[in-house]
C-alpha cells in the first residue's frame, strides 16, 4: 500500500552533535542516522566532524574514521571496500549507493547525510534487514536448471551467448535498486523488485538453462513482475551502472513473444 | 521519478476532463439552452483555465505514453536516452498545448 509518512516509531527526532576533533585543521561534517533497538527511543541524526587530513576520500573511510576515533557504537556493514561485495549500500546525500565507491568530495557543500536503505526494517543504525530481499532472490531459483543429461565436461556456451549475460551477471545484490523503487517500497510483499528481476533475466537469457518456460510462468503475475511501471529509479541508483529497467523490459517482451 | 508521478497525475486528471467533455457533448445534444450554459462556463476565466489544464494533461499524457511505448519495445534505456525522452515528453506536451491554443484563438475559437 502507498505510504507517504513514516510510522510513528520511525519518526526522526533530535540527535547528538559530537565535538570536533581537537587537533584537526580541516574537518568534514557527517550527519548519520542512528537507531538503537535496545533503548526504546525513536531514531535520531547524529552530527560528527571527521579530520579530513587523517581520513581516506570515500564516505566509507569517513564512517570507519568516526567508528575508530569518535563513536565505537556506530553500526554499519562493510567488507571489501572496493564495490564488489555490496555490503555498505546505504542512502548517501539522498541517493542509494555504496559508501566505499562514493567519494565524500562528490557530495556537494555541507554535511554528508547518511541514512540506511529506504523503506526496509532497520536492525541498528545503518544496517537494514534484507531478509525479504534475499528470500525474493531465492524465489527466482538462481541456479542452472537442466533436464538433458549432464555432459562429460562442462556445459558449453558460445562467445555470443555468453555476451548476452553482460550487464546482468555483474549484479552484486547490494539492494540499492530495489530500495529506491516506489513500487518496491509499497508492494515488496508481492513485487519481486528490480534486483531479483534482473537476476531472473540473467537465468532466462542463459543459453545453457533449460527451464525458461517454467521461469517465465513463475513471473506471470500482476505483482511479481508487472508492478514495475518503468519509473527508472533503479537504473539511476545502481552503483555498478547496470540497468534493471531494461532487464525487466526484456522479461516483459519475452512474456509476449511466447504467446504469439 | 518526478515525471512518472506527473504521468499518473495527468492520467487521473483525464478522468475529470473526460467528464467535462461528456457534459459538453450531452449539452450539445440536449438543445441550445443547455449548450449555452456550458459555453458560459467554459468561456469564464476559471472555465478557460480548466480546459487549458485538460488540454495539457491530455497532450502530456499522450507524449509521456509514447515514451513508455518506446521503453516497452525495449529501446531508450541508456541514461542519456531516457533523460532525452523524459524531457522531450515534458517539452512536447507544453509546446503542443500552447500551439493548439494559439491556433484555436487564431482561427477565432476564443469568441
Amino acid at each position: 500500500m502507498v505510504e507517504f509518512a513514516l510510522p510513528k516509531n520511525s519518526k526522526i527526532s533530535g540527535g547528538k552533535t559530537w565535538p570536533k576533533p581537537a587537533t584537526a585543521t580541516e574537518t568534514r561534517e557527517f550527519k548519520v542516522y542512528r537507531w538503537n533497538p535496545d533503548d526504546g527511543k525513536n531514531p535520531s541524526v547524529d552530527t560528527y566532524f571527521i579530520d579530513s587530513n587523517d581520513c581516506g576520500p570515500m564516505v566509507l573511510d569517513g564512517l570507519i574514521w568516526i567508528k575508530n576515533h569518535i563513536d565505537p557504537t556506530l553500526t554499519f556493514r562493510r567488507s571489501c571496500r572496493e564495490g564488489v561485495c555490496g555490503s555498505c549500500a546505504m542512502n548517501i546525500d539522498g541517493q542509494n549507493t555504496l559508501a566505499c565507491t562514493k567519494s565524500m568530495h562528490d557530495v556537494k557543500d555541507g554535511a554528508v547525510k547518511i541514512n540506511p536503505l529506504p523503506h526496509q526494517p532497520v536492525v541498528k543504525d545503518l544496517v537494514p534487514d534484507l531478509t525479504n530481499f534475499y528470500a525474493q532472490y531465492a524465489s527466482i531459483e538462481p541456479w542452472l536448471k537442466t533436464t538433458t543429461p549432464t555432459p562429460q565436461k562442462e556445459w558449453k556456451q558460445s562467445h555470443e551467448d555468453r555476451e548476452k549475460l553482460d550487464g546482468l551477471y555483474e549484479c552484486i545484490l547490494c539492494a540499492c535498486c530495489s530500495t529506491s523503487c516506489p513500487s518496491y517500497w509499497w508492494n515488496s510483499d508481492r513485487f519481486l523488485g528490480p534486483a531479483a528481476l534482473l537476476q531472473a533475466t540473467r537465468w532466462v537469457k542463459d543459453s545453457r538453462d533449460e527451464a525458461t518456460g517454467e521461469r517465465l510462468d513463475n513471473l506471470e503475475d500482476p505483482f511479481r513482475l508487472y508492478r514495475c511501471h518503468t519509473i527508472m529509479n533503479c537504473a539511476k541508483a545502481c552503483p555498478k551502472s547496470l540497468n534493471p529497467s531494461e532487464a525487466i523490459a526484456e522479461l516483459k517482451m519475452k512474456m509476449v513473444e511466447r504467446q504469439v | 521519478m518526478a515525471l512518472s508521478i506527473v504521468h499518473r497525475a495527468t492520467g487521473i486528471a483525464l478522468y475529470f476532463g473526460t467528464l467535462l467533455l461528456a457534459w459538453w457533448l450531452i449539452s450539445a445534444a440536449s438543445g441550445p439552452t443547455a449548450y449555452a450554459n456550458v459555453q458560459a462556463f467554459t468561456s469564464s476565466f476559471l472555465g478557460r483555465l480548466i480546459v487549458f489544464g485538460y488540454t495539457w494533461a491530455l497532450l502530456h499524457h499522450l507524449f509521456s505514453g509514447l515514451r513508455h511505448l518506446v521503453w516497452d519495445l525495449g529501446y531508450g534505456f541508456k541514461a542519456s536516452e531516457r533523460e532525452a525522452l523524459t524531457w522531450g515528453a515534458l517539452i512536447a506536451g507544453i509546446a503542443a498545448t500552447v500551439l493548439l491554443w494559439v491556433v484555436a484563438y487564431a482561427i477565432g475559437g476564443g469568441r
